[in-house]
């Protein structure tokens, strides 16, 4: 779960992320929709933004290899954070965005923003045909296929995705519990997507290959008060499974967990708190705090007891709310590569 | 035990109430003016930044229509698609105030007010109703729009902000906007601007003035002056320190002999100390606060972020403030009891009470001291001359106030000795005589004195210096009241010929750019106009450089070429292939690039390309309304492309005006306390002094009489050592401005003398000494003579 986001909306919007978290209920204080369990998914529609919910994501990481086989990390992310329950048109448009795009090689790590009022074009999602954007950084086709562009100010990439799995539905079939209060969200993720293209680095234009992960989340309930932060993993193993597992810090050391196996043939399982471990091994120093960049991931279900490895310990992503994203291998039980975030560390 | 000795150590405070008033008095003194200095600093930052705001979007590259038309929102919006990062802008006058849209999102940082960049409620801000920012001086001429009106003193007078769509609705403008102010850092790759907008044309942005390194090097000395005046302080708690422990020797004695450890006695002087100390720490920042409020009324906002709640209630307590002036008071008490201490620790069990033993001792210190200033002063012009660091040049400052105040006494004995060779009458005599054999017990109060004076005359110095220069450089960069920027030369023929019509005199603003052995440069053809003969301060030329520039032979540069490509004036450089003679350096304080000037006619011929879009133009103030409605009505060019430089101006000597009344009230503090130095010495020395008095009174001199020589005598001190204070001041105001200046910022800053201010300063601290003495001399002359009898029949 990309919950920075979260806190995104939680910078943006302050005043209104007082939302009580009564899960069940149609809508919050504010008007918001809140998710409610047992979805039912309108696609191509629930691709599109749902601006009667606070936060939004659409949220892409790849991990690629170049010719030489050095291996590359993507992100390509675009956040909606609503300051009232409504959409329209021109400035009064309650609605911003917001975006991350970086990549990292292991070397360097390139990290740009994006910010954009909605309303009068400059950034949205349509989806007849679907296309998300802000600026000219944008993510637009039909969903078998994908085209995808950003720009920083050291570099940029152009990547094609091809869907080779279905979409899949991470919690109760695309509602995702987020917390032992009942915060949830709705979830689901296409990490199926081969990927192909170009990174324009410094150094001159690099052609990749490699798989793309699409996370798609929103909701109007941020985090439970006591949660102060998060580790997310998507890893990708090299027999064709997946594992999506994260862990919810809490203030008083506890934390909550989540997680979905997910087949090769995109069959899922998902596992509720306390399945799904994850421990870190070594901090190390980057750009920002010293964080965790080797752990100990778990879910003895599957027989999972893999070590997670940053490629790039300083994936430091500089923005406005700060925190760590990078690609990792894996050793152990399964082997493969991944990505993973971390937030609320200082 | 503890209790016990406590109370005896006590005790002594209680029997001399006047010691334990100085004790107090002088830290708390010392700490009220850190923290006084402390509000300065603050106060001024906040309105260099606010003054410094207006400035701002003129710093960013700008596009704009080429037929000066409004933009359409959608070529925005394409721009931005286009991989062009640049942000909306729309203005239009409401009544007397130019109000701005902006999009803060989009907007590049410094060119959105102090108060949104610092926060603020964005979903507010943007909002349909939306907020107006506003200076207080705004608010009526808003009062009708309907938005909500948010009242900040970051806002520059004249000036609104508020979200572009607030804006278009207000105006009536819906889907305009007038400039796009482009960002500095543009992406990797971006489609080309005539694919995308042709009818869109790059404005270059001005070079930024930076008002930040300018204001940065002002507060660094006026945070030396912070230390100086606490220095000031430290001479006085040291001198009361000094005394409790000489008078409360014979205490000690006993409470060793009686059994008391000396670990342990130590301990609770220390205990003592330390509660003094924050005793008068805390006095001192409260009084430090209300010196402040009462110097600084309607600057709310600063002082509530200095000393406490912020507006709005963000943030309710700033306790770095109390822990720096408290910190300051403990630091300071102990490095004057620091000294006590250490003898203390170790004096034999049973060393006789020395009542006078600071006098006693002088003598066979005096060579020594003499020997220590003299090392330090030579040090002091050694380091001045070789220092290239910030450290260097602090040590400098250290060493050359060191130097001098241990100096003092040695010199001031020196010119009484003299004195005393020019009297003739027995009565003459001894009154130098007498004066000499109470310097000892007066030289840290005179020390004070004169570090006190020093300081002053060194601040005086520093801040009207600092005003000249920040206000010439003002004149010289904003010399017209307005300036307008026109999009096609069409335009620009417009204007000029309009101007002329009116008898307004235009002054095109145009250059190209060069190098000049390594220094980028921006070369100007500047129009032959009194503006700049008026207003451009040189900081070496020949006689009437400007002529020489009207004649196309010479050219006059700023300081940061002419320092870093090696320049000198009547060398010659090339321009554009024409050699050319400098014949004049000017002050570009903040300026980060080179610049020549040179005429316009040369320059027109030089660079046959460059077409003059921007004019100052030169209007009395009463005319502005007139010229400006002129300028929009019948010439046609927006409204959004004038700028009223005039208000700037006039903010800007507001500032300045109030740093004034500050600094003016702080010497007269620095001064109160010295002179509470004198009268506490005097009063301690009053009564040791009866026995050298009684003989004198003996033979005939009126009690009256001894009393008015006292105060005589104080004059006299004082005006020695204001006579040393003047060249120290002078020295530190030196070594402040050409040395520490020149290790911060890279940049002297030129020294101007005030005479009058310093003889207005001089009188001010003949005053002081004066009004010390008055109290002394007045219990001098009412000394029963009963008590100047016992002197003789060994009854004291």
């Amino acid at each position: 779960m990309n919950a920075k986001g979260l806190v995104i909306a939680f910078l943006l919007a302050p005043v209104a992320a007082v939302a009580q978290g009564f899960a069940g209920l149609g809508t919050d204080a504010d008007g918001f929709g809140l998710p409610t369990p047992n979805p039912t998914f309108n696609f191509p529609n629930d691709h599109g933004a749902h601006p009667t919910y606070r936060i939004e994501w659409w949220y892409i990481t790849a991990n690629m290899e170049g010719p030489d086989g050095t291996p590359y990390g993507l992100q390509w992310t675009l956040f909606r954070s609503a300051l009232a329950p409504e959409d329209g048109e021109g400035w009064t448009a309650p609605q911003l965005w917001l975006a991350h795009a970086a990549v990292t090689t292991p070397t360097d790590h390139f990290v740009a923003e994006r910010l954009a009022r909605g309303g009068v074009g400059q950034a949205g999602v349509t989806t007849k045909p679907f296309a998300a954007w802000i600026d000219e950084w944008v993510l637009e086709g039909d969903w078998q296929t994908l085209d995808m562009s950003a720009t920083g100010a050291e570099f940029a990439y152009d990547v094609a995705l091809t869907a080779e799995g279905p979409l899949v539905f991470h919690g109760d079939a695309g509602y995702s519990v987020k917390s032992a209060e009942g915060q949830a969200s709705y979830y689901y993720s296409q990490p199926f997507f081969a990927l192909e293209g170009h990174l324009h680095l410094p150094d001159g234009s690099v052609p990749v290959t490699g798989q793309a992960w699409l996370d798609r989340e929103w909701s109007s309930q941020p985090l439970s008060a006591n949660q102060s932060g998060w580790d997310w993993f998507s890893l990708s193993f090299d027999d064709g499974a997946k594992l999506m597992g994260f862990l919810l810090r809490q203030t008083d050391g506890n934390h909550y967990s989540s997680a979905t196996w997910i087949a090769p043939d995109g069959t899922t399982q998902a596992y509720s708190d306390g399945a799904f471990d994850a421990q870190p091994l070594a901090r190390t120093p980057t750009s920002g705090p010293e964080v965790p960049t080797t752990w100990a991931v778990t879910l003895p279900d599957r027989g999972v007891d893999v070590t997670v490895t940053a490629i790039n310990p300083d994936a430091w992503m500089g923005t406005s709310v700060p925190y760590w994203e990078g690609p990792v291998t894996i050793a152990g039980s399964h082997t493969g590569r991944g990505y993973l975030e971390m937030t609320g560390y200082e | 035990m503890n209790r016990a000795a406590l109370h005896a150590l006590l005790s002594h405070w209680w029997r001399n109430p006047l010691q334990m008033l100085t004790l107090l008095g002088g830290l708390a003194l010392a700490t009220a003016l850190w923290s006084g200095v402390q509000a300065v600093n603050a106060e001024a930052r906040a309105s260099y930044d606010a003054a410094a705001a207006t400035i701002d979007e003129a710093q960013f590259d700008q596009l704009v229509m080429k037929d000066g038309g409004p933009i359409d929102q959608a070529i925005y919006v394409a721009l931005r698609r286009g991989g062009w990062m640049v942000s909306p802008l729309i203005e239009g006058m409401v009544g007397d105030v130019r109000l701005v849209g902006v999009e803060p999102l989009t907007a590049p940082g410094a060119s959105l007010p102090m108060a949104l960049q610092t926060g603020g409620d964005v979903g507010a801000f943007t909002s349909a109703q939306g907020q107006i920012f506003a200076g207080p001086d705004a608010v009526e001429d808003l009062a009708e729009l309907r938005a909500d009106i948010v009242v900040s003193a970051q806002i520059p007078p004249g000036v609104a902000y508020a979200d572009i769509g607030v804006v278009q609705r207000l105006l009536d403008r819906a889907s305009e906007v007038d400039i796009l102010l482009m960002n500095p850092e543009q992406p990797f790759r971006q489609a080309g601007l005539a694919e995308i907008a042709p009818e869109l044309s790059v404005r270059k942005g001005q070079a930024a003035a930076d008002v930040g390194q300018l204001t940065g090097s002002f507060h660094l000395s006026l945070s030396a002056f912070g230390f100086l005046s606490f220095a000031v302080g430290i001479f006085i708690v040291h001198g009361a320190i000094g005394l409790a422990f000489e008078q409360r020797r014979p205490m000690m004695r006993t409470l060793r002999a009686l059994g008391m450890p000396l670990g342990r006695l130590i301990g609770l002087i220390v205990v003592e100390l330390f509660v003094f100390a924050l005793a008068a720490g805390v006095i001192g920042v409260v009084l430090g606060y209300l010196i402040a409020a009462a110097l600084l009324p309607g600057v709310a906002a600063t002082l509530n972020g200095l000393y406490g709640a912020e507006l709005g209630g963000a943030l309710a307590w700033r306790p770095v403030w109390w822990v720096s002036g408290l910190g300051i008071a403990v630091g300071g008490t102990a490095i004057a009891g620091g000294g006590a201490l250490h003898q203390l620790a170790r004096m034999p069990l049973l060393a006789s009470a020395h009542p006078r033993a600071m006098s006693m001792a002088a003598g066979r210190r005096a060579r020594l001291q003499a020997l220590a200033a003299f090392g330090l002063l030579m040090a002091a012009i050694v380091l001045g001359v070789l220092a290239n660091t910030l450290y260097l040049g602090f040590a400098t400052l250290g060493a050359l106030l060191l130097g001098a105040a241990l100096a003092l006494p040695v010199i001031v004995d020196g010119i009484l000795k003299l004195g005393r060779g020019f009297s003739k009458s027995a009565l003459g005599q001894w009154f130098w005589a007498d004066t000499r054999q109470q310097l000892p017990g007066l030289s840290l109060a005179l020390m004070a004195l004169l570090l006190a004076m020093a300081a002053n005359v060194g601040v005086s110095t520093m801040v009207s210096s600092f005003r000249m220069t920040f206000l010439d450089f003002l004149d010289q960069r904003l010399a017209s009241e307005l300036y307008v920027a026109t999009s096609t030369p069409e335009e620009a023929a417009r204007l000029e010929a309009g101007m002329t019509d009116m008898g307004v005199a235009v002054l095109p603003i145009q250059w190209a750019t060069e190098t000049f052995g390594g220094v980028p440069t921006e070369v100007y053809g500047n129009r032959d106009h009194a503006t700049y003969r008026d207003n451009w301060m040189f900081l070496e030329s020949v006689s009437n450089p400007w002529n020489a520039v009207a004649a196309q032979e010479g050219v006059v540069i700023n300081e940061q070429l002419y320092r870093r490509a090696g320049l000198s004036v009547g060398e010659t450089i090339e321009i554009a292939g024409q050699p050319m003679t400098i014949v004049g350096v000017y002050g570009d304080y903040g300026n980060p690039i080179g610049q020549a000037v040179i005429t316009e006619a040369l320059f027109q011929s030089l660079y046959p390309s460059v077409t003059a879009l921007r004019f100052g133009v030169r209007v009395p103030e009463e005319a502005l309304p007139e010229v400006r409605s002129k300028i929009v009505e019948d010439l046609g060019i927006p409204n959004a492309q004038i700028t009223n430089q005039a208000r700037l101006k006039a903010l800007s000597t507001d500032i300045f005006d109030r740093t004034f009344i500050v600094t003016d009230a702080l010497n007269v503090l620095t001064l109160a306390v010295a002179g509470f130095a004198i009268l506490m010495s005097l009063l301690t020395l009053a009564s040791m002094r009866v026995p050298q008095l009684a003989p004198v009174w003996a033979l005939g001199v009126t009690r009256r009489q001894l009393g008015v020589m006292d105060i005589g005598r104080a004059v006299l001190l004082a005006t020695l050592t204001a006579l040393v204070a003047l060249p120290l001041g002078l020295a530190l105001a030196w070594v402040l401005l050409s040395v520490v200046n020149v290790a911060a910022f890279g940049w002297k800053l030129p020294m101007l003398l005030f005479p009058s201010e310093y003889a207005r300063l001089g009188v001010l601290a003949l005053l002081a000494a004066v009004l010390a003495s008055l109290w002394p001399a007045w219990r001098l002359s009412r000394t029963p003579p009963a008590d100047l009898l016992k002197v003789f029949s060994h009854e004291r």
